[in-house]
């Protein structure tokens, strides 16, 4: 069972704030990583791989060249090779565009089961994986916490719902979303990061997965954005005094009085 | 449009280089260099001290053709796509049709809802709810939720009724299927908003969300492409105003020969009391890392059940595993609305403020006078929660005779 998975180099969105007096990010020195999601869909990917005893897990992404990186990352887990798409061309795509390159991409390498994260923390849309499914044809589950079976054409695993979750069965080839439920992934070993240094990098542009520069990047994008700002909050700030004993009464009065209670 | 660099006022202080959420600006030869990697959101032409940055106009690269222009204005309407469970509408399309029909109203057009599933009756609820049209499919292959048969139906529909804007829940089931349908329409979706507005001039659909972890704010268009297509996360809109005595149409659509890849086998229910009541919670009693741990909470639970109320927390609360992920309140919790939200040892992070900052009535209770939590504070108390709650728990039981 050959599988692919989808990783994104994200800037840590934990480490991100927000300048107070321009309202806009402070990127300098936030580390780069794989999206925490795809670390999940790469240990799932190595899993299968290694209780089937066959097939083997690429990895992809499409980045600027330095997302690199990201891949040899995922070598030193355990994921047998690594793709790299990057192509000017691809430069400021969306949720369409991106899913529509990363689909043309798979296609041309072919895989039984596609993983994603179930979203990348910096766009945090969770869209990719879906429409990617749907640019290949195949079917796919979402918020998958579990994978209870693999067989050779269906698969059986947990989705996540708003009040519990559902048990869906699939055909394969299946492209399957994940959340952090799933495992724990695992640290690069040493012979990883061995292999990691030596693996070579498969890269693809534009010509290699044969797509028109009209469906790429940000021309092959239907949306757009139109500016950014800081989130707002209405200000109310109210600061009650004297004693704690009289702010409590204060507050239990105005409380009543309002019919909060 | 392109954003480009005045050269000559540029003197390379690179206040602008980690302004740039997408990475976009470089240094070269000492002066600001926009690369590739240009989404055009603006971000940083306030930043500039020099005022060097500039927007310029260039022969639009996405010009469209007037036949093109033409087959948008074919689209009209406003949908939503009306959710259910077991056969029950859930409370996000009322919402739904809530902002639906502010949108609709704003453009002069319809507001239609799309029910798969289930029964007429439900269907006469979403025109009380505010529709004037509801599309039902009670094809029973759609009872239970799959991505291809929803997919299917629900672009079907679209391609034949041309709406001009489309909205679903950002739920599970929303999240799922509806990029599906974009990616099959060839438009654009943007997920999970957090408000939408119709652009005065253009007609466009201003959509409004959280990115980068909550930290930004960003503004999405879909200018040359429709159906323009949002999922909107729920507890952020108000609901539609029920009208008992409201009549619309409902057309029936059928569906035969449905197939899907994938099969539901089994629906597991594991929610917690709690959790649901905090989405219905008219009072939440909310507690942070000041909490200090489990006998924390059990204060809090004091507190809200005097009142009636459910209990929430902050992040840092759910990390150090004090209480459970369901009582998570925030940008990647839940998003609550409750009349009252009692915020204790709760510093008040933008991700946090973005899950209550709706509540009608909030009270803030922290020991530093300079938490960001009283920003928002309808009444603020500067003091030690481990004082005060008790103190409050007390006078509330006797208020009410308890
Ligand atoms: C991508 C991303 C998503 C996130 N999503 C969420 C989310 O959904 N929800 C969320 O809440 N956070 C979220 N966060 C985390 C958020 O940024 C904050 O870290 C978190 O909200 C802080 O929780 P806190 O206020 O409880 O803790 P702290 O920031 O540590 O604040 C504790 C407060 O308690 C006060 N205090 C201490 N002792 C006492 C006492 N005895 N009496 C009174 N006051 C006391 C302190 O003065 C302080 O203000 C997210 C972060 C990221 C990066
Ligand atoms: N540029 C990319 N390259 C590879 N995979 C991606 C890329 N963008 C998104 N994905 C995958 O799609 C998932 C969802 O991303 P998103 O829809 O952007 O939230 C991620 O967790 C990745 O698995």
């Amino acid at each position: 069972m050959d599988i692919i998975v989808c990783i994104k180099q994200v800037p840590d969105t934990a480490e991100i704030k927000i300048d107070p007096k321009t309202n806009t990010l402070m990127r300098e020195g936030v580390p780069s990583i794989i999206n925490p999601f795809d670390l999940n869909a790469v240990e799932e990917a190595l899993q299968i791989r290694d209780s089937l005893g066959d097939g083997k897990v690429t990895v992809l992404t499409m980045g600027p060249p330095q997302a690199e990186s990201a891949l040899r990352e995922a070598i030193s887990m355990g994921a047998d090779e690594a793709v790299l798409l990057s192509d000017r061309a691809f430069a400021g795509a969306d949720t369409w565009a991106t899913s529509y390159t990363l689909a043309r991409a798979i296609k041309q390498l072919g895989a039984d089961i596609v993983f994603c994260g179930k979203q990348a923390i910096d766009g945090d849309t969770a869209q990719v994986g879906p429409e990617t499914a749907e640019f290949l044809n195949i079917p796919h589950v979402a918020y998958v916490k579990k994978v209870e079976e693999v067989q050779k054409d269906s698969i059986r695993v947990q989705r996540l719902m708003d009040e519990g979750y559902d048990v869906v069965e699939s055909t394969v080839p299946v492209l399957l979303t994940v959340v952090k439920e799933l495992n724990v992934p695992r640290m690069p070993s040493l012979k990883g990061k061995m292999a990691a240094k030596k693996t070579e990098i498969k890269k693809m542009g534009m010509a290699e997965i044969g797509a028109d520069e009209n469906d790429l990047g940000m021309k092959g994008s239907p949306t757009q954005v139109r500016n950014i700002f800081a989130p707002q909050f209405k200000t109310e700030r109210r600061m009650l005094d004297g004693t704690p004993e009289e702010q409590v009464n204060f507050l239990v009065k105005e409380l009543k009085e309002s019919q909060c209670l | 449009m392109s954003i480009v660099v005045d050269k000559d006022k540029c003197n390379a202080c690179e206040t602008c280089v980690s302004s740039c959420p997408f990475d976009a600006i470089e240094m070269k030869d000492d002066k600001a260099f926009i690369n590739e990697y240009c989404n055009e959101c603006k971000a940083c032409l306030e930043v500039c001290p020099e005022g060097a940055i500039k927007e310029v106009k260039i022969p639009e690269p996405r010009a469209q053709s007037t036949e093109h222009r033409q087959k948008l204005q074919d689209y009209k309407g406003v949908w939503i796509f009306a959710e259910q469970r077991e056969k029950k509408v859930t409370a996000v399309s009322h919402e739904l049709l809530g902002i639906g029909r502010k949108l609709a109203d704003e453009l002069q057009t319809g507001l239609s809802a799309v029910l798969l599933g289930a029964d007429e009756s439900e269907a006469k609820e979403l025109v009380k709810w505010g529709a004037d049209k509801v599309y039902l499919c009670e094809d029973p292959a759609l009872e239970k939720f799959n991505d291809d048969t929803y997919t299917e139906v629900l672009s079907k529909l679209i391609k034949e009724h041309k709406p001009s804007i489309v909205l679903s829940g950002a739920t599970p089931i929303g999240r799922s299927f509806i990029p599906r349908v974009a990616a099959r329409l060839r438009t654009g979706l943007t997920a999970d908003c957090t408000s939408l507005e119709i652009d005065k001039e253009t007609k466009n659909l201003l959509q409004v969300r959280p990115a980068f972890g909550g930290n930004i704010m960003a503004t999405i268009l879909c200018p040359d492409h429709r159906p323009q297509m949002a999922t909107v996360r729920p507890r952020v809109m108000k609901k539609g105003e029920y009208d008992g005595s409201r009549t619309g149409d409902i057309i029936k659509v059928a569906a035969d020969g449905l197939t899907s890849r994938t099969k539901v086998l089994e629906s597991v229910k594991e929610v917690s009391e709690i959790s649901v009541n905090l989405h219905e919670a008219d009072i939440i009693v909310a507690g942070g890392r000041g909490v200090g741990g489990e006998k924390g909470f059990k204060l809090l639970e004091e507190l809200a059940q005097v009142l009636g109320g459910s209990v929430g927390a902050s992040r840092a609360a759910v990390d150090e595993k004090w209480i459970p992920y369901s009582h998570q309140v925030g940008q990647t919790g839940k998003t609550v609305n409750p009349k009252l939200y009692i915020a204790c040892g709760i510093s008040g992070a933008v991700q946090h403020l973005v899950g209550m900052q709706s509540s009608d009535v909030i009270v803030a209770i922290n020991k530093n006078p300079e938490a960001p939590i009283f920003s928002v504070a309808t009444y603020g108390i500067v003091g030690d929660l481990f004082e005060i709650i008790p103190m409050l728990t007390k006078q509330i039981k006797e208020a009410k005779g308890l």
